[in-house]
């Protein structure tokens, strides 16, 4: 019976999803668009896709690697915005979660402004579009965590992240704000993953559960693992930072809190299948991607799903950095590792 | 400008001051070109040295630059701003040394990292931590190679400007003041020569005309005696008297002659005084 009523709701939206989908640049088209010699090549080769001439009122001199991503995520944005508008009910509330990750990142980057007295409106321009809400301006006027709750996140949605950065922070500064970032993005994820396991039907919710699982995974891995340098986080920190969540949890998290140095993490690994060998070979950022987007691939096979909006978004995102990094390697001249983009469709 | 001399009174004192000035003028056209020849190879050594770290910044930045770029691949756009705000000390820090090459002094600059300063360990915790790292780490070899490069090129500017000083005194030396000196020397000297000239010829004339005088008077004194002899023979004075006499005319002459004598030494010592200056 699952999946009767899915389209009462939601299948113009999975329609649209799945064209945006068949948009994605494949394999091909990468290999188009790596032989091209300047940012001007880059730009017709992308016009014959899905991108169409959305560069076409940029100038010849005004072309830019940011340009191009900036046109790209404008891109992007509209399309998600469209989609959120056409949503109702629960699935709106699914569209919600996907922004507070990038409130999260707005918040902090507000947070991290005002500490340094810096112009707001300079702030604002540099904040994620999709992660915007109409009390964003007003987070200048704190300078202490808790006034900062009290008068402005208690109105947001990320007032319930917040219920466990009280312990340790009474000022804010640079270790803090990271700290606090991490803790938020933590919460935000078991909240999702809480929430997606509550109210979304099957079989949405067994592939955004797995998606949500790897994401915290990934998080668990890059904290522990770039944590180890420095000694200003404890065990007990460490370990309030890493997600209850995904398939690392919980025996690989207790043993990745406890991890003081790369070889540790590298045992606490390979207990788990999926990151058994991920430290050995390459880069890990480009692995982590390209399973990320080995699973977003895979969540479209299923039908009737909305997490088929969240595994669009994640593969769009990867496609605007792939062609970021493309004409990033055009600009500078740098032939030998353009072809270290991550494509799967 | 060869044909120029200064403007001095021709006399033997300031031929002296005039020939000091000259040996003083070659020994410090020596030690400046030797100064010149210093400062110039110096100057080709850091010349090459500029080229190759220029070159090598070259690289360095790109390597850096693109770092920047995988930074931006691996953790989204604001890394930047984060990255800018949480630095709140200089970790990358420069001294300032003084090189004294030929009396020039070089300013060198240095760097040194502070360890103990390591603001944006946490930039990334979540994602892309690492290549932050690795891009800050890039970017340290990079700023050192701007250091070093800044302290090659300062140098550069200053010593070419030295050794176009040192090349201007060099050549004023060689081409003005030398041959300005040689000219009023070899001046002074013609003039010395001319007085010289000219005194002996006046010498010269001086003896001419006591001579004639000397010729003169003679002659009028041997008439004289030749007068008195007669006028002896004349009136027959006694012989005594006569010898007496004569013996006394001969004295007169002596007395004379030994006169004359002194007057000569005394010219052909006024002659040698004269051929000495």
């Amino acid at each position: 019976m699952e999946g009767v009523y899915f389209n009462i709701d939601n299948g113009y939206v999975e329609g649209v999803v799945r064209g945006y989908r068949n948009g994605f640049l494949t394999s091909n088209q990468y290999l188009n668009l790596t032989q091209c010699d300047t940012l001007e090549d880059l730009k017709l080769q992308l016009s014959s896709t899905d991108y169409g001439n959305f560069l076409s009122s940029v100038s010849a001199e005004g072309l830019t690697t940011s340009v191009i991503q900036e046109h790209c995520a404008n891109k992007l944005y509209n399309e998600f915005n469209y989609i959120r508008n056409q949503l109702s009910g629960l699935s709106v509330k699914f569209m919600d979660y996907i922004t507070f990750g990038y409130m999260i990142d707005n918040v902090v980057l507000m947070i991290t402004g005002t500490i340094h007295a810096r112009d707001k409106s300079e702030i604002l321009s540099r904040c994620h579009p999709l992660g915007w809400f109409d009390t964003l301006p007003t987070l200048s006027v704190a300078t202490d965590l808790e006034s900062l709750y009290d008068t402005v996140l208690v109105d947001t949605p990320l007032a319930p992240f917040f219920k466990d950065c009280f312990d340790n922070a009474d000022e804010l500064d640079d270790l803090n704000i990271e700290i606090i970032r991490n803790k938020l993005y933590k919460a935000y994820l078991e909240d999702f993953a809480a929430f997606v396991s509550e109210n979304i039907p099957e079989p949405s919710k067994e592939i955004m559960l797995e998606l949500l699982g790897f994401e915290a995974d990934r998080r668990s891995i890059n904290v522990s693992l770039n944590s180890l340098q420095s000694d200003d986080i404890s065990d007990e920190l460490k370990r309030s930072l890493l997600p209850n969540l995904g398939k690392c949890y919980p025996v690989v998290t207790e043993m990745l809190a406890k991890s003081h140095d790369f070889e540790s993490v590298r045992a606490s690994l390979a207990n788990v299948y999926e990151f058994r060998g991920i430290l050995e070979n390459g880069n890990l950022e480009d692995q982590f991607y390209q399973l990320e987007m080995e699973l977003c691939r895979d969540a479209f096979t299923q039908q009737f799903a909305i997490s088929t909006v969240w595994a669009w978004m994640k593969s769009k995102e990867q496609e605007i950095r792939n062609i970021t990094w493309i004409a990033e390697c055009i600009a500078q001249n740098q032939r030998e590792r353009i072809n270290n983009y991550t494509s799967v469709y | 400008m060869s044909a120029t001399r200064e403007q001095v009174f021709p006399t033997r004192m300031t031929l002296g001051l005039m020939k000091t000035k000259l040996k003083g003028a070659e020994q410090g056209h020596t030690l400046l070109k030797r100064k010149s020849e210093a400062l110039t190879k110096r100057f080709r050594d850091i010349t090459k040295r500029i080229d190759d770290a220029k070159q090598k910044m070259g690289r360095v930045m790109q390597t850096a630059a693109f770092s920047l770029a995988e930074v931006t691949y691996a953790t989204g756009d604001n890394i930047g701003y984060q990255v800018q705000e949480s630095v709140s000390t200089a970790r990358f820090k420069i001294r300032a040394r003084q090189e004294n090459v030929s009396g020039v002094i070089l300013p060198q600059f240095e760097s040194y990292i502070d360890p103990e300063i390591n603001d944006f360990k946490l930039t990334g915790l979540g994602r892309g931590g690492q290549q932050v790292q690795r891009a800050k780490e890039i970017y340290s070899k990079a700023v050192e190679t701007l250091v070093e490069l800044a302290s090659l090129q300062t140098a550069f500017i200053i010593l070419d400007e030295v050794i176009k000083v040192t090349n201007r005194r060099v050549n004023a030396i060689e081409h003005v003041i030398i041959p300005r000196t040689k000219n009023t020397i070899a001046y002074i000297n013609s003039e010395l020569d001319e007085l010289d000239r000219e005194e002996f010829y006046r010498l010269k004339k001086v003896q001419e005309k006591k001579q004639q005088e000397v010729a003169k008077l003679d002659a009028e004194m041997q008439a004289q005696k030749l007068k008195e002899a007669e006028e002896e023979a004349k009136y027959g004075e006694s012989t005594k008297s006569i010898a007496e006499k004569l013996e006394a005319a001969s004295l007169e002459e002596g007395a004379e002659e030994k006169k004359d004598g002194e007057e000569k030494s005394e010219l052909v010592a006024e002659t040698e005084d004269d051929v000495i200056f």
